[in-house]
C-alpha cells in the first residue's frame, strides 16, 4: 500500500513537470514568451537539475556540499569537446545526438571527478566536509583554468600551461571554451529534468535510498544493522556529480563562450540558495525555487538599479515566509500529498 | 510462566570456566569472549572480561551504574576495537572486524538511548534492519526492473511479519519518531530481529516501560528466542525482569566481573550485594 503511494506521487510529479514544459512549449509557439525569457529556459532546466541533484547530496544524504559548480564545470568542459571530437571524428549532424552522448559523456567525467573527490571528502563530517568540497570545487575551477584541449581530424590533444596544440583550440585555458556550437535545446533540458527525477525519486523510494537516509538519520545504528555508510554516502555523492555533469553539458553546449570562471564558489551558493529556499530534502521545493529565483532577476529588470537589492530582500522575504509555522501548516492543509514526501526526505538538519 | 523457565533451566560449566543452559553445551557457544578488556587514555573501562553465551540462553549482563554493560556492548558490535582479548562469535574470531561485518556475523543490537530513523515509517525502519536479508542493487531500484518488484514485496511482506510479533503491523505506515516509547523500544528490537541475528544484544529494553509493559516484554522476549532459536543478551535495570528471564547473569563492577551465575546464586551473592548496597559499616573496618 506505502509503496502504491509513492508511485502515485511520482507520476504526479512527472506529470507536473510534463504540463509545465507543455505550457511553455505552447508559449513560443504562440510567442507569447518574451525573447528574454526564451533565453532562460535551457538556463532553468540546468539549475532545476543542479538543484535536485544537489538536494540528494544536502537533502536525503545530509552532506552540505559546497563545490557542486565543480562537478557542473567538469561536465561542461568534457561535453563540450566531446561533443566537438564527434563533430570532428565522425563528421556526426544530428545534433539531438551529440547532445545526449555529450551529456553522457559530461555525466561519466564529473561521475569519476565525484568518485575523486568522494574518497578524501566523505571521511570528513559537518563542516569540515562543507569547507572540503568548498576547497575542491575552488580546485577543479582552478586546474580547468590551465588546461588546453584542442581537436584535430578526430584526435583530441591535451595540454596543461601551453596552449601551443595543433589543430583547432576547443579549451583555451583561462579564455575558456570558445567557438561552441550551442546545440542545447529547450526539450532536451526538459528531458534531463525528467531523467533527474526518474532517477532521484526512484533512488529515494528504493533499498538504496532508504540505506541513504539512514546514514543520514543515525550513522551509528544504521552500521549496527550490516549498512555499510561509506557506500551509500558515496553512491549518493556520486550519483548526485553525474546529474550535476550532465547538467553542466547541457549548460555548455548552450553558450558560444563558457569560461571556467563561470563555476565558482558563487554558482555552487547559488544552487545551494535554490535547495535551501525549497526546503532541504524536498524535490519540489528545489524545482520551484529553481524556477522562480533564474526567472526573477530577469522580471526585475524594471528595477534596473536596484534588481540585486530587490532580488535579495525577496529571498529573505521568502525564507521568512517559508519558515513561519503558520505558513508550514498552511501549506500541510492545502497540499496533503507533501505529508507522504515530508516523511521520505525528512528535515536534514 | 517465566518463573517456571527459570527453575527448569540449569547450568553446566562450559571450558574457559563459564557456565551455559545445559540444552546448549554440545552446541557451538554463539559469544566466547576472552580476557576482554579495553583502555580509554589508561582508563581500564572493561578488564579481562570473559564470558560464554550458549547458542540459545537468555544472558543477563547487569551492575551499578558506570559498571561499563553498554561498553562491554559497544566492544560485542566492535563501536570500540578490544585492546586487548578476543570476541568470538558462533566461533570466528572478530578481530580487526567492523560494525558492519560484525552484524554480517550474527550480532544485533538495540541502544539505551532509541536510535531510530525517526523521520521514517515503522515499515522503513523494519525494512532498513532487513538491508543485507532481502538485497538488490541501486541499479535494480532506480530502473525498477523486476527483481526490485519482486524483493520490495518480500522486504513488505518480510517486515510486516516481524512486526507482527510484537502486534505492530497496524502502525507500519505511522512515523517512527511519533511512537510511544514503549513501541519505539519494541520497534528497535524489531528492526534488530530483521538483520537476523544469533545473539541479541538488548540495551535497557524496559527503560521507561510500566510493570505491564515489562510484563509482556518478558514474554516476548522468551517467545523471540523460542522463535528464532538465538541467544539474547540484555542489560537491565529492573531486576524482576533479569531475574525473571535470564538464565546466566554476569554481574560487573569497575569494569571487572565481580559474579557470574544463575539468578539465585547472583541474589546470595555476598560481592555483589555489597557492589549494589555498599558494605556495613562494622564490616568495613
Amino acid at each position: 500500500m506505502k509503496l502504491k503511494r509513492s508511485t502515485v506521487n511520482n507520476l504526479i510529479a512527472y506529470g507536473i513537470v510534463i504540463v509545465a514544459f507543455v505550457i511553455c512549449q505552447s508559449m513560443i509557439s504562440a510567442g507569447a514568451m518574451s525573447r528574454s525569457l526564451r533565453g532562460q529556459l535551457v538556463p532553468i532546466c540546468v539549475y532545476i537539475v543542479m538543484a535536485v541533484s544537489l538536494n540528494l547530496t544536502v537533502g536525503i544524504s545530509g552532506e552540505l556540499s559546497l563545490g557542486h559548480a565543480g562537478f557542473m564545470s567538469v561536465g561542461a568542459f568534457s561535453g563540450i569537446v566531446a561533443a566537438t571530437w564527434m563533430e570532428s571524428a565522425f563528421a556526426m549532424e544530428n545534433d539531438v545526438v551529440r547532445l545526449l552522448l555529450a551529456m553522457v559523456v559530461g555525466g561519466v567525467f564529473a561521475g569519476i571527478a565525484g568518485v575523486i573527490i568522494g574518497v578524501p571528502v566523505l571521511r570528513l563530517r559537518g563542516d569540515y566536509l562543507a569547507i572540503v568540497t568548498l576547497a575542491f570545487g575552488e580546485i577543479i575551477r582552478n586546474v580547468l583554468n590551465c588546461v588546453y584541449i584542442s581537436v584535430d581530424a578526430g584526435r583530441v590533444y591535451f595540454a596543461f600551461n601551453s596552449p601551443q596544440l595543433p589543430g583547432k583550440l576547443v579549451i583555451n585555458g583561462p579564455a575558456g571554451a570558445t567557438g561552441v556550437s550551442r546545440i542545447s535545446t529547450f526539450v532536451i533540458g526538459f528531458v534531463l529534468i525528467l531523467f533527474t527525477l526518474f532517477v532521484v525519486l526512484n533512488l529515494i523510494n528504493s533499498r538504496s535510498g532508504r540505506a541513504i537516509m539512514a546514514c543520514r538519520d543515525s550513522r551509528i545504528a544504521a552500521e549496527s544493522v550490516g549498512i555499510n555508510i561509506t557506500k551509500y554516502r558515496m553512491m549518493a555523492f556520486v550519483t548526485s556529480a553525474v546529474l550535476a555533469g550532465m547538467a553542466g553539458a547541457l549548460y555548455g553546449l548552450n553558450y558560444s563562450t563558457v569560461t571556467a570562471a563561470k563555476f565558482d564558489f558563487n554558482t555552487s551558493i547559488l544552487v545551494l540558495v535554490f535547495v535551501v529556499l525549497g526546503g532541504i530534502g524536498n524535490i519540489w521545493g528545489s524545482i520551484i525555487a529553481a524556477t522562480l529565483l533564474t526567472v526573477l532577476p530577469e522580471l526585475l529588470r524594471g528595477f534596473s538599479d536596484y534588481r540585486m537589492l530587490v532580488y535579495a530582500v525577496v529571498l529573505i522575504l521568502v525564507m521568512l515566509v517559508t519558515n513561519s509555522p503558520m505558513m508550514r501548516a498552511f501549506f500541510a492543509r492545502v497540499l496533503p500529498h507533501k505529508r507522504g514526501e515530508e516523511g521520505k526526505g525528512g528535515e536534514a538538519a | 510462566m517465566t518463573q517456571q523457565r527459570r527453575s527448569t533451566t540449569k547450568m553446566v560449566p562450559f571450558p574457559s570456566h563459564s557456565i551455559v543452559p545445559e540444552r546448549d553445551v554440545d552446541k557451538l557457544p554463539v559469544l566466547e569472549a576472552r580476557h576482554l578488556g579495553i583502555e580509554f587514555g589508561g582508563l581500564k573501562a572493561v578488564e579481562d572480561f570473559n564470558l560464554t553465551i550458549g547458542k540459545t540462553e537468555i544472558a543477563g549482563l547487569i551492575g551499578p551504574n558506570g559498571a561499563g554493560k553498554t561498553t562491554v556492548f559497544n566492544l560485542l558490535t566492535k563501536v570500540y576495537q578490544p585492546t586487548s582479548g578476543t570476541i568470538m562469535i558462533n566461533g570466528k574470531d572478530t578481530a580487526g572486524m567492523n560494525t558492519v561485518q560484525a552484524n554480517k556475523l550474527g550480532v544485533a543490537r538495540t541502544f539505551q538511548n532509541i536510535r531510530l530513523f525517526g523521520n521514517m515509517s515503522v515499515e522503513d525502519n523494519v525494512r532498513i534492519g532487513l538491508h543485507n536479508q532481502v538485497p538488490y542493487g541501486m541499479f535494480s531500484g532506480i530502473f525498477r526492473l523486476p527483481r526490485y518488484w519482486k524483493q520490495e514485496k518480500k522486504q513488505h511482506e518480510r517486515a510486516l511479519e516481524l512486526l507482527s510479533i510484537f502486534g505492530m503491523q497496524d502502525m507500519a505506515s505511522a512515523k517512527a519518531g511519533s511512537l510511544p516509547y514503549g513501541a519505539q523500544r519494541r520497534l528497535e528490537i524489531v528492526r534488530a530481529l530483521a538483520t537476523n541475528p544469533s545473539l541479541l544484544l538488548l540495551d535497557e529494553p524496559a527503560a521507561g516501560m510500566n510493570p505491564h509493559e515489562t510484563e509482556e516484554l518478558m514474554d516476548s522476549i522468551i517467545a523471540i528466542r523460542d522463535q528464532f532459536q538465538i541467544a539474547v543478551m540484555l542489560i537491565e535495570h529492573d531486576m524482576k525482569l533479569v531475574m525473571g528471564i535470564c538464565e546466566g547473569i554476569c554481574v560487573l563492577n569497575y569494569g571487572r566481573v565481580i559474579a557470574k551465575g544463575t539468578a539465585e546464586e547472583i541474589q546470595k551473592n555476598p560481592t555483589v550485594i555489597e557492589a549494589y548496597l555498599g558494605r556495613r559499616k562494622e564490616d568495613a573496618q
